[in-house]
């Protein structure tokens, strides 16, 4: 079980949170309407092996969606912080 | 190479066991092959073995970074079945029934395939007629499946909880009487003996670091037992897919996640088929040395660890508890896990790549066991002929943007809730 | 074998004799004992058969290394199958059967598989029962057989009369194992003031200074250290509590056994407890176990392992043997042999190396052993009992020549060396690094937050450990002195293990596994046949699969291994061991989670009302909610058909309180709902509602649900009951990563508000009655909403309907869900309003045509299900694009339609369609989605998605229901059944 750090409630049990997916994938502009570009945000992953950054959500607690960097393949976490206050 | 039967039981026996030759051999890699197949795996090895077998490709090598069969294909809870009601699904995983039925004459090798049957449970009308269109949906393609009631369910599988003390009662099930368990290692060693056999060559400790290029198009690889040239590159590495397919400038709709099997002491006779809880991913067996294997549900975030988390192994013998009491006095032994390629649509993808030279097998979720012989069969037709067989002619990259989601569950495009 | 209590001695208590069973047999026994102890001190020398071949077997160890004797433990509900005697605390009643064995342990029908076993090698599974025929039939003919001769202990089919707890718990340090180095180690720690755990396994702390003959130094030691450590109110010491697993940051599994040594546990006291700690770090002070030799007839009851031998002896007070050969590559069997000499019993010494420590040689000369340097076992002699054995000069790198020499014994006791315990810090960073020197694999002191010490990185003595402990407490206090020994294992260490004839072959079986019975010969025939990496080996010949999963044989393999390939070990591979450490009751960790507490259960507030009255449940997620009102004799049928009708006729109530609620918030919520929705939802007017239409991000339908605006900037969005969770996460990801531009504000009231529809023509009677409220067509019009009051309850009443009926849903602040209930029940009695169930709800929305779960499946889109008019093409939303995709407006797709059933029988749900008079073969032209009777029609009706379905109203069709044996017709009509124009639920 992983112990995940909400910046807003603290270290926390894998168990409060679900897992969303890879964080670097930007949603396209609303109004884009490129089916290539949506092709690739909806289904196309780079699927690292080794640091991630990916989103949790905190459903039990805050319910903020977290930004975990996290190792893929020793799974040790770097850091974390709201999706919110990602830059750009 | 010796043919295995009683006899040469007997006669090793009575000699001693002083002479059985190897399974097979353990060559050199050669300077090029037609084919070269990425990953020793039971997918790889098959699609080794029907290359020689049926197309006469026997200029074959496969490359394995570690031993064969070391992946998912020896980590698996060893279930076999074709219940799959999705058009581009059914006939492909009913061929590989049908290959599985006879796979052990075969490659003359017991793969113990073992027809227990398996049933899922419903516990829900609506999970009932869910049921019932899927079972509807495998007979009329010629599958057998029968729908039970709750009644029945009880009379073949008395030991689980029909007490009012079950959170979910049990509706009913659906049940595949031609599903069941093989032996997982000895299908890629079937594979790997039928292959070498052929003359494929079997290279192991050889992993692929990089492809050679030549004109934008893919020649060979690299590898750490140095350059192997090959008119034809097949990846067969779930598990790893993404890594080799971005090597090779691909993206995929492909996520690795990693899934837990658990099995317990050894016991005597208890479970005599495969059965699926519907309240929750849960599955139970019984191997032939008499360990209750158990499956449950993905840990839920990307990972190449090849280790699982206590809230799986909480929430698989919470289910094991739940769906069968007596359980609960009986031993975990072990837990393992694997890595698996999470698809978008939780369906593979066997298919020529838009790179050129390059064929790619992945994508397989919790299928990739159960489809190993037809994997291998489809994928060898496809790198031989150019073209997909009938039974893989779905199983493509583009299929995501034409819109043709091959989704067993109806979730979308969620890695983790395949 | 001729094992006896000794008359002094002991870590038992002899004040008190207590009686054990086994195989019939009566035992007496001190509490103290293990069930092994106490049955070795009462003659028995046969414990269980082996695996395959059914071999008799004793104890080899005293442990969890144990490999052999496994036993039925106890009876009935609480029967427990492969319960090591070793791991087993004795209590009075105590009842033990033997397993795996048939007729009886002495006379093994099964034993006749050793006989035959030459046909059973490595890897024979594999290559017989092919059979010539097709198919499977003929393997799973024999593999019935092999099933039933396989296994172990027996398992009860009966449920489980005990309790367990599960336990969340946080400490600074966690350490596991107390032995000398663990309890130093939490000692200092402790004085530092950090919160310790200190775990162990047996029921008292001590590890392998409980071995130690009694009233020595490391007694006074150990005494003084517990007494402080319990004193220290930040340390936590859990006895009879096993660390079976360490997971990532530093989180681990333990079970407490905390009432398996008594008959059954104390009323109210859990049966074991699971313990989930969450640690800042870790010293694992896990020690090692012993390796045994590996000779011919090494599995003879009477051939054990040197430590255990000592601990039998110093632990248990009891003597295994009077005439006893040591065998040991090593120096640590030296105390156990001279423990044994002291104790009177006549001990030869066989050592495998020519040279070693003079002082050792010269104490146990002293002793009175007859020491043979250069020797190893060759072969024991004897069938249910070591008669003796046969000893072989061996030179100074382990190969044996010259004669054979015989001697007697009736007591082997053997070392091959010694393997860390490393299994925890293995499962958490993989592998290990190998010492040629030690012969072994040991992890290094410290990574990440694990600090290793003691036995478990090779320590010299009790004394090294202990201080390396205290070390990694963080050296607070003074570490009292511990004596120095001169028996450490790993100096000058001989690798060997494996002892054969000068020609290289054993005169009789070597067990290298005993558990599974891998035999040398098998390890060998694996090499010869290319199985020769680590994992190859394992799977091909089951070694070290079995239940102790290889503690006493894995490195003895590795080793045969790597010298038949000529390569170093660590290339042939390190095992990866596998949680847990030892097998773990699956009742204590689930805990409390089962029966009807498997997963939490979701009630309405009104819930207590619908079981009072006679309510049928069903599940709903994780709902429960009212399935039918079953009136006296009605099946499900019956009442459904009338609880629809009665609808339809006159009105009735049902609970909704499960539907997802959603408060939307902000001044951004109408463009927030707008790109949610594929309908606009900008011109929505406050106090009016609006039903829409969710995709998801692929362009499928994801749900449905009605809206209702409250204020400027205030929105009220509802979802179907199974999809509430996923749209608010959803909403809550949109807003939190994508659309930060938005001021909106999403919050879930779901759990604050309880919900109820009034349908039927007679639900604005029932309503203005209540409430007072002018609800005429004009006043409140299909699709506003109002405020209204009930016995003081502030509510809010929408108007709208899923049935197609003239019809309501009233929101009421969940505490008084039952009481506006009750006030409707009460206020429905004019006008025979009646409750009614999911079921009729069901068979009325299939009436009117509404989509449901069966429909918005996660494989349609919004044209599948006629909803195409609800997708706006003035604006993008959440799947506009990507909806556009050519296989999704394929016009062949499945689409909905009503179906009419020929004849009385009722289609079922998930039938197939099929055009008349073709083969009805895969996967057809669509499917019935869902079916019912329609009261309000009289006839079998049903949704069903059909190929190119609005085209072909008026066809007729085959409805097939393979499994169902069921073949019917059905007309193809519009999808609105009932009241396609709405007049009623607009009148």
């Amino acid at each position: 079980m992983l112990r995940i750090h909400c910046p807003v409630c603290g270290w926390r049990d894998e168990t409060e949170f679900t897992y969303g997916a890879d964080a670097t994938v930007r949603r396209p502009d609303v109004n884009n309407v490129d089916p290539k570009v949506w092709l690739d945000y909806v289904f196309m992953r780079d699927n690292p092996r080794g640091p991630h950054k990916e989103y949790w959500h905190h459903v039990t607690g805050c319910r903020q969606w977290v930004v975990v960097e996290r190792d893929t393949l020793t799974h040790e976490i770097s850091g974390s912080y709201l999706a919110r206050e990602v830059v750009g | 190479m010796s043919h295995y039967s009683a006899l040469s039981i007997l006669r090793h026996g009575l000699s001693g066991n002083k002479h059985w030759s190897r399974a097979w051999r353990d060559p050199a890699p050669k300077p090029s092959y037609d084919v070269i197949v990425v990953g020793g795996g039971g997918h790889g090895l098959a699609t080794a073995y029907y290359l020689a077998k049926e197309h006469g490709i026997r200029n074959v090598a496969v490359l394995e970074k570690g031993y064969l069969g070391g992946g998912n294909t020896g980590r698996n809870t060893t279930i076999v079945r074709s219940n799959y009601m999705m058009p581009g699904n059914t006939m492909f995983y009913e061929r590989s029934m049908q290959l599985w039925e006879n796979l052990s004459q075969d490659l003359n090798y017991n793969v113990m395939i073992s027809q227990r049957g398996q049933y899922n449970l419903c516990h829900s009308p609506a999970q009932m007629d869910a049921a019932r269109r899927r079972g509807n949906i495998m007979r009329a393609n010629g599958i057998d499946a029968e729908l039970f009631d709750r009644a029945e369910v009880m009379r073949r599988i008395p030991y689980l909880d029909y007490s009012p003390n079950a959170r979910f009662p049990i509706h009913g099930a659906i049940f595949q009487s031609r599903a069941g368990t093989a032996r997982h290692d000895a299908v890629a060693w079937g594979f790997a003996r039928g292959a070498d056999k052929h003359g494929v060559d079997l290279i192991q400790q050889c992993e692929v670091t990089d492809y050679i290029w030549d004109k934008g198009k893919i020649v060979g690889v690299e590898t750490t037992q140095g350059p192997i040239r090959a008119k034809k590159v097949a990846l067969a590495v779930a598990g790893h897919t993404g890594h080799l397919a971005k090597k090779a400038g691909l993206r995929l709709p492909i996520e690795t996640h990693v899934l837990q099997a658990f099995v317990t002491e050894p016991l005597k006779p208890l479970v005599d088929s495969v059965i699926s809880f519907g309240a929750a991913h849960f599955y139970i067996s019984q191997s032939d040395k008499g360990g209750l294997v158990l499956g449950g549900d993905l840990d839920g975030f990307n990972s190449y660890a090849q280790r699982g988390g206590l809230p799986i192994i909480e929430y698989t013998l919470h289910s094991a508890k739940a769906l069968m009491p007596s359980l609960s006095r009986l031993r975990l032994l072990r837990h393992w896990a694997g890595v698996m390629d999470m698809s978008m649509d939780g369906s593979p993808i066997i298919a020529k790549m838009p790179v050129e030279g390059l064929w790619l097998n992945g994508g397989w979720c919790y299928g990739g066991f159960k489809a190993t012989p037809a994997s291998g069969y489809c994928f060898a037709w496809t790198i031989a002929k150019g073209e997909p067989h009938p039974d893989n002619a779905e199983f493509t990259l583009e299929r995501f943007e034409r819109g043709y989601q091959i989704d067993e569950k109806g979730v979308g495009p969620q890695p983790n809730a395949h | 074998m001729t094992a006896r209590r000794l008359s002094y001695g002991g870590r038992i208590d002899r004040y008190r004799t207590i009686t054990v069973e086994f195989d019939g047999r009566s035992f007496a026994a001190h509490p103290g004992d293990s069930l092994a102890s106490a049955l070795l001190a009462g003659g028995q020398t046969i414990f269980a058969r082996s695996f395959k071949y059914h071999r008799p077997r004793g104890l080899m160890a005293a442990g969890v290394e144990e490999p052999n004797a496994l036993v039925h433990l106890r009876d009935g509900a609480r029967h427990e199958p492969n319960a090591q005697a070793t791991m087993v605390e004795v209590f009075d009643g105590l009842k033990a059967t033997p397993q795996n064995a048939w007729p009886s342990l002495r006379f093994d029908i099964g034993a006749v598989n050793g006989m035959l076993s030459r046909f059973f090698g490595a890897g024979f599974y594999y290559k017989t029962f092919i059979g010539p025929f097709k198919g499977t039939g003929f393997w799973m003919f024999c593999e019935k057989f092999i099933r039933s001769a396989a296994g172990m202990g027996q398992a009860t089919t009966l449920g489980d009369p005990d309790h367990y707890e599960k336990i969340n718990a946080f400490c600074d340090v966690l350490v596991v194992g107390a032995g000398p180095a663990g309890i130093a180690a939490a000692l200092a720690a402790g004085r530092k003031g950090e919160n310790v755990i200190l775990v162990e396994q047996d029921h008292s702390v001590g590890g392998a200074l409980l071995s130690a003959v009694p009233g020595g130094v490391s007694d006074v030691w150990l005494k003084k250290a517990e007494s402080e450590l319990r004193d220290i109110s930040n340390v936590r010491i859990l006895t009879r509590t096993t660390a079976f697993g360490a997971y990532d940051t530093e989180v681990f599994g333990l079970v407490e056994r905390s009432q398996d040594h008594v008959k059954a546990p104390e009323v109210g006291k859990p049966r074991q407890r699971y313990w989930l700690v969450r640690s800042k770090r870790a010293i694992l002070a896990t020690g090692a176990i012993e390796r045994p030799l590996v000779f011919a007839g090494n599995d003879v009851p009477g051939v054990m392992l040197a430590s255990a031998v000592r601990k039998y002896l110093n632990r248990y007070a009891v003597l295994p043997g009077d005439r006893v050969l040591v065998a040991t590559n090593n120096d640590s069997a030296y105390v156990a042999a001279i423990d044994l000499a002291k104790a009177g019993a006549k001990v030869m010494l066989c050592d495998l190396r020519q040279k070693g420590p003079k002082s050792l040689f010269a104490r146990a000369r002293a002793a009175g052993i007859d020491l043979k340097l250069g020797h190893g076992i060759v072969k024991a002699e004897g069938g249910k009992n070591v008669r003796g054995a046969r000893l072989i000069a061996v030179d100074a790198k382990g190969k044996a020549s010259g004669k054979e020499i015989s001697v007697s014994c009736d007591l082997i006791a053997t070392s091959g060396g010694w393997a860390p315990a490393l299994h925890l810090w293995s499962q958490r960073f993989g592998k290990p690094e190998y010492h040629s020197n030690l012969d072994a694999f040991l992890p290094p002191a410290e990574r990440g937050a694990f600090t290793c010490v003691g036995s478990l990185v090779g320590a010299t003595s009790a004394a090294e450990s202990a201080m390396q402990g205290h070390t990694a407490g963080g050296s607070v206090g003074k570490l009292d002195p511990l004596p120095e020994e001169d028996d450490f294992w790993g100096r000058g260490l001989l690798p060997t293990t494996v002892i054969t004839r000068a020609n290289g072959t054993t005169p009789g079986k070597a067990f290298v596994d005993f558990q599974h019975d891998v035999k040398l010969a098998d390890i060998d025939q694996a090499h010869m046949e290319g199985y020769v990496s680590v994992e190859h080996l394992k799977r091909y010949t089951t070694l070290g699969m079995a239940a102790d999963q290889g503690k006493t044989s894995n490195l003895n393999a590795l080793t045969r291994m790597a010298s038949l390939r000529g390569v170093d070990v660590p290339n042939v591979g390190a095992t990866t061991f596998r949680p847990p450490y030892t097998p773990v009751t699956i009742g204590a960790i689930v805990g409390n989670d089962h029966g009807l507490h498997f997963q939490p259960t979701r009630l309405s507030t009104i819930h207590d009302w619908h079981m009072e009255n006679g309510a049928e449940t069903i599940e709903a997620g994780a709902w429960l909610r009212p399935w039918y009102y079953p009136a006296k004799g009605e099946t499900l049928r019956d009442s459904y058909i009338r609880e629809a009708a009665h609808v339809r006729e006159h009105v009735g109530i049902v609970d909704v309180s499960t539907l997802g609620k959603i408060a939307v918030q902000g001044p951004d919520a109408a463009e927030f709902l707008n790109r949610v929705y594929t309908n606009g939802f900008k011109t929505l007017p406050v106090g009016r509602l609006r039903y829409g239409v969710m995709l998801r991000e692929d362009g499928f339908v994801l749900d449905d649900g009605a809206t209702a605006r409250l204020g400027e900037n205030d929105y009220f969005m509802s979802t179907t009951t199974a999809n509430a969770a996923k749209v608010l996460a959803g909403a809550e990801l949109l807003l939190q990563a994508a659309w930060r531009d938005l001021k909106v504000h999403v919050t879930t009231v779901t759990d604050q508000w309880a919900a109820i529809a009034i349908a039927g023509p007679k639900s604005r009677a029932v309503l203005a009655d209540l409430t007072g409220a002018d609800l005429s067509k004009e006043a409140l019009p299909n699709n506003h909403f109002t405020n209204v009051v009930v016995d003081a309850v502030p509510c809010r009443l929408h108007r709208m309907s899923y049935s197609g009926e003239l019809a309501y849903e009233i929101y009421i602040p969940a505490k008084s869900g039952l009481k506006v209930w009750e006030a409707l029940i009460k206020a429905g009695v004019p006008y025979k309003l009646k409750p009614y169930g999911t079921e009729a709800m069901g068979a009325l929305r299939i009436e009117k045509g509404h989509v449901a779960g069966s429909e918005i499946e996660g494989r349609t889109t919004m044209k599948d299900l006629g909803l195409e008019g609800f997708a706006s093409s003035k604006k993008a939303f959440i799947g506009s694009v990507l909806r556009r995709r050519p296989l999704l407006e394929d016009p062949d797709r499945p689409s909905l339609v009503g179906l009419e059933i020929v004849g009385d029988v009722g289609a079922k749900a998930g039938s197939l369609l099929f055009a008349m008079n073709v083969p009805k073969k895969g996967h057809g032209e669509g499917w019935v989605s869902s079916a019912t009777y329609s009261p309000a029609l009289k006839k079998n009706i049903a949704l069903a998605l059909l190929s190119r379905g609005p085209q072909r109203f008026g066809e007729t069709i085959e409805v097939v229901d393979f499994v169902g044996n069921q073949t019917l017709q059905a007309r193809v009509v519009l999808h609105h059944f009932f009241d396609p124009e709405g007049h009623r639920q607009n009148g």
